[in-house]
């Protein structure tokens, strides 16, 4: 029996979606299969309320890829900013907080000395993070394997580590590997400003300030702003969902073919080859290319089956550390809050609780314990302020991470999940006193729910802890790392694999251009 | 006054080897040193009548056995005896005991755990992997990775090279091994807590890191690198406490006509016109020299004993950063006889080795946190040795001297310094957490010595008593270490040089900082090599 499709997609989030289009524009038949009843993903918008809507996983844009939306045209495919290069607000009980934009920071507080620090060390952050974000672009190279195109991509990034200057060299060898905390000690002054910037270092990761890797964690966050890509953080109108609704018309103008509400229950293997894919209707596709939008374990382990993989492999696999620790906040406002010292102009910014870096390492020590943080920290948005399609009129919509949540509660999230909801909302009432009275519904997704809604196994937005031990070509695992899996037309396109996740795209991209080449360079 | 051909600062083991080596190769050289006892932090002190205690470092393995046959330190009184063994106590009164024999180890690990003593092989045959990978390492000067001068060019191609060579798995295993935490590491191979928790212990002594912060799993690495006549990742005492180490290298160094001059701290190094002329002593006096060799930490060498005139405002603020923060204390303990400990029987093997009373890693992670919050571990792990069993050198007959490093003590206490009564109370914790596994411990205390991070920097000159003279984080290992662009020993002024522990391979009594800086400062001097080639593993 011929295939009807040469290619089978699993998942159709923003990078199973980034994959398809770039695959079916190589001219091949592309089919992508998504088990929930809309495409997206954990980039989607979605009631959660009646007539309220909000970008219920990620909810704000700064690493899209510029190169993405311009080869697949995303802009005539309906994707329109609400607002572009948000400030970041650091809150303050008493009304005094920092403003942090790309190169300058204010507040009453600050002495001259700390702007300008903060001025040099973002410019030497974004130095480093072009460094990244270079290697982004790419597959990993494979190491001691001798493949030519690895090696060019070695050189070059040898290269440009090496035309940074001595300097820059220097500091960054010194500097990657370590802990944001240190670095921070080194020059600045302030508090909150260190906790601004610590924040920014460990959002929507399992590590805390004092957590060497979060120095890298913060590079990777900046490596949205440098290059063509200085927009920094936008919002999407219509929610993060129409990022992956311009995806879908895209990819379904270049002829792609998309069947939302079918799960695939398992990858179908002939011995060590892949032959097609079968869904929990029991039905079969056959296709010779299978590409996983699903994160690894749920790839290794559920759709292929531990049995079907060499042990060391299989091992790896296992090994991976992939336990969200952030949880999402939603709230349904009857009216625009007021947060102390904060006009109502400034609202529509991205906010953010951070006092201290101490407040932040506190925060993180619960959840080393499987307990939440009884004093969260929170990066807060209210995207009704620049789009009000998302709620009834006049009405506000407020988007909260909160951290830390650990997946792994001890009590189970069960009877504690509401408990954590008032927690994070007492600590909102805090810096917006009035803020509880405007509330007409709440909801709390912790690390749980976000497994199974978006079925992300352990519940991490980057499909897996982004530290230097899953870096690059250790990420999601070696022999996996390149996109291409041990078995024979199955690969890899999620956030699991380089370089990660928060709606980059790029994994998706990358990963077609391995399928496209066959491997061959 | 006479001039030396080179003035050494601090006669600790590293200043000491230094100094050996040049006055080996025919140098006039002088060391210097503040106490009135040689020896730095590898020293025996009689605090208690009758009583010999190893009151700052207390076991030996990483040091070089290079340096040991060609000083001929065995020669000149050293002897290392070994232990074997470890032991962690349960607070279910079990424990689990580490044995060296194989088949008697794996069937402890089986009694705690089919699954890991399945694995303890695959664990121990990939940690001796990296041990033999960065043996060789040791006694060489790291490169400059920025530089383009041949020498360095080529021993950056030859470290890559050794890695490269490893084949592709093996290169991504030490390349996840280098970045990751110890817990993490351990939980890979094992669930067994009290097996995680006792083997965890090495990746957090003298750190300020807990078990869960990545990086640590290379810090057990430093614990495990080292061997007692050859048998790697063994300790042992050295015979009448660490402070015959320091006693055979100053024999060896004065066989070579060096002079050592005690009670003379360095109040400042001289410097002119950029260039090192000497020192000059705390009582005024004056030496000269054109080579002034540091073994200092790095704080204490840039920001006491030089002039921040005579230096790049580079390096000052280096060593303003420079991360060298205390995080150990210690008990040294006179004990009537030998304690007994619940669940183990009288004279058990097992308690000549190592022990410890921490028997889960989120109890080891705890202590962490109590020093992240500015005091010390409520429940600490600790690293007891009773050296008298096998060691009798140490005490009077019948006698016992208790040996105690406690992780973490701070080197501040909620930011206040240290005074007598919180030392004190500091003691009773540690002393009170070992008397819950041995009935009769307190009644046998006849002296005790404890010692806070603030002890340890007054007696010793460790920078918030710091045991490795700079924590061994990415950011200050290998080329970086103590800071970028200065890792070759050489100072930044002309004729001066680092000889510490905070310079690689880094502290834990190995000697190789010592040998490394003597070699780079022949070579400066175009002097004939006097230092060992590192040996080969196989």
């Amino acid at each position: 029996m011929s295939n009807l499709y040469d290619t089978i997609i699993i998942g159709a989030g923003h990078n199973g979606l980034v994959c398809a289009n770039y695959l079916a524009k190589s001219g091949r038949k592309v089919l992508v299969l998504e088990a929930n009843e809309g495409v997206g993903g954990a980039a989607i918008t979605r009631e959660f309320a009646p007539e309220y809507s909000v970008s219920a996983c990620a909810h704000l844009l700064h690493l899209l890829n510029p190169k993405i939306v311009s080869d697949l045209a995303l802009n005539s495919h309906g994707l329109k900013m609400a607002a572009k290069g948000l400030t970041t607000l650091s809150l303050s009980t008493d009304g005094e907080h920092l403003t942090l934009d790309r190169d300058s920071v204010s507040g009453k507080a600050l002495l001259q000395s700390d702007k300008k620090v903060y001025r040099d060390f973002q410019n030497k952050m974004r130095r480093f993070a072009r460094i990244l974000r270079k290697t982004f672009m790419t597959r990993p190279p494979r190491l001691v394997h001798k493949n030519r195109k690895d090696l060019m991509t070695l050189a070059s990034l040898g290269l440009s580590v090496r035309l940074m200057g001595r300097d820059d060299m220097r500091e960054l060898l010194r500097i990657g590997a370590i802990n944001i905390y240190d670095v921070l000690q080194e020059d600045f002054q302030n508090e909150h400003l260190k906790a601004a910037l610590g924040f920014d270092a460990v959002l929507g990761s399992n590590l805390g300030p004092r957590s060497p890797n979060s120095v890298l964690s913060y590079l990777y966050r900046l490596s949205g702003q440098v290059g063509e890509n200085d927009s920094a953080v936008s919002q999407p109108a219509g929610g993060m969902g129409s990022v992956t609704e311009a995806l879908k018309k895209s990819a379904e103008a270049a002829g792609v073919e998309i069947r939302t509400g079918v799960a695939v229950s398992r990858i179908l293997l002939d011995v060590d080859k892949v032959v097609g894919v079968e869904t929990s209707t029991g039905e079969n596709l056959k296709s010779a290319e299978v590409v996983s939008n699903a994160d690894p374990k749920t790839t290794f382990f559920k759709l292929v089956g531990a049995r079907n993989l060499e042990t060391g492999f299989s091992r790896r696999v296992d090994n991976i550390r992939m336990q969200g620790k952030a949880a999402k906040l939603h709230l349904a406002l009857d009216a625009l809050p007021e947060f102390t010292g904060v006009s109502s102009d400034q609202l529509g910014n991205r906010m953010i609780i951070a006092p201290s870096l101490t407040y932040l390492e506190q925060a993180f020590d619960h959840s080393k314990y499987g307990e939440f943080s009884n004093a969260p920290a929170l990066e807060i948005t209210i995207p009704s302020v620049h789009d009000q399609s998302l709620v009834p009129a006049g009405k506000h919509v407020l988007s909260a991470v909160v951290q830390y949540a650990p997946y792994d509660l001890r009590t189970g999230w069960e009877s504690q999940a509401e408990v954590f909801k008032q927690i994070a909302i007492d600590k909102i009432e805090e810096y917006a006193p009035g803020i509880k009275d405007l509330i007409s519904a709440s909801e709390l997704l912790t690390p749980v729910d976000i497994e199974s809604e978006f079925k992300i196994h352990g519940g991490h937005w980057h499909h897996g802890e982004y530290t230097l031990d899953q870096f690059m070509m250790l990420r999601p695992v070696p022999g996996a790392a390149q996109y291409s899996t041990p078995l024979s037309g199955l690969f890899l396109c999620g956030a699991g694999s380089h370089p990660g996740g928060g709606v980059m795209g790029l994994a998706g991209k990358n990963a077609s251009a391995e399928i496209i080449n066959g491997g061959k360079n | 006054m006479k001039k030396y051909d080179a003035i050494v600062i601090g006669a600790g083991h590293n200043g000491l080897t230094n100094a050996a080596y040049l006055a080996k190769s025919g140098m006039d050289v002088l060391v210097v040193e503040k106490n009135p006892w040689i020896g730095g932090a590898s020293v025996s002190r009689s605090l208690h009548e009758g009583w010999t205690y190893s009151n700052c470092s207390y076991v030996c393995s990483l040091f070089r056995p290079e340096i040991y046959r060609d000083l001929e330190l065995a020669r000149h009184g050293l002897q290392v005896i070994p232990y074997e063994g470890g032991l962690t106590f349960m607070q279910d009164g079990d424990y689990f005991g580490n044995y060296s024999d194989h088949e008697r180890h794996h069937r402890e690990l089986a009694r705690h755990s089919k699954r890991d003593a399945n694995a303890y092989d695959r664990f121990s045959a990939d940690v001796s992997r990296q041990t033999r990978l960065i043996r060789p390492f040791l006694m060489r000067t790291p490169p400059d990775p920025t530089s383009f001068k041949p020498a360095d060019v080529m021993e950056l191609v030859h470290m890559l090279k050794t890695y490269w060579d490893l084949g592709e798995d093996i290169l991504y295993d030490t390349m996840r091994f280098w970045t990751m935490s110890v817990g993490d590491f351990l939980d890979e191979y094992f669930e067994s807590d009290v097996i995680k928790a006792h083997m965890a212990g090495s990746g957090i002594i003298g750190t300020a890191l807990g078990i869960y912060s990545p990086g640590t799993a290379y810090v057990l690495l430093h614990h495990y690198m080292g061997d007692v006549d050859g048998s790697i990742g063994s300790w042992g005492f050295a015979r009448g406490g660490m402070g015959s180490i320091a006693k055979a290298l100053a024999g060896s160094f004065q066989s070579f006509g060096g002079e050592i001059m005690t009670d003379a701290g360095v109040d400042k190094i001289l410097v002119k016109n950029g260039e090192t002329k000497g020192v000059v002593l705390e009582n005024g006096d004056e030496h000269y020299a054109d080579i002034v060799v540091s073994n200092l930490d790095p704080k204490r060498t840039f920001l006491k004993i030089m002039d921040e005139n005579d230096l790049p405002p580079d390096v000052v603020k280096k060593a303003k950063n420079f991360k060298i923060r205390g995080s150990s204390g210690k008990l040294n303990i006179s004990l009537d006889g030998m304690p007994t400990f619940r669940g183990i029987e009288k004279g058990h093997e097992l308690l000549k080795a190592d022990f410890h009373f921490i028997d889960s890693m989120e109890r080891m992670e705890r202590a962490y946190d109590d020093w992240k919050n500015g005091t010390w571990s409520k429940d600490p792990y600790v690293d007891t040795l009773i050296p008298t069993q096998v060691d009798p050198t140490m005490a009077p007959p019948g006698k016992h001297m208790m040996t105690v490093f406690v992780q973490y003590c701070p080197p501040k206490v909620n930011g206040e310094e240290w005074t007598d009564e919180l030392r004190d109370e500091f003691g009773q914790t540690v002393i009170n957490q070992i008397a819950e596994y041995s009935p009769d411990f307190k009644d046998l205390i006849l002296h005790a010595e404890i010692r806070t991070p603030r002890e340890l920097e007054n007696e010793v000159g460790l920078t918030e008593g710091n045991i490795f003279q700079g924590e061994l984080t990415m950011d200050q290992l290998l080329f970086n270490r103590p800071f970028p662009g200065y890792a070759q020993y050489r100072g930044p002024v002309k004729g001066m040089y680092m000889s510490g522990s905070g310079t690689h391979p880094g502290g834990g009594v190995m000697g190789a900082p010592g040998v490394n800086s003597a070699r780079e400062i022949l070579s400066d001097l175009s002097r004939k090599n006097v230092t060992p080639e590192a040996f080969s593993d196989e």
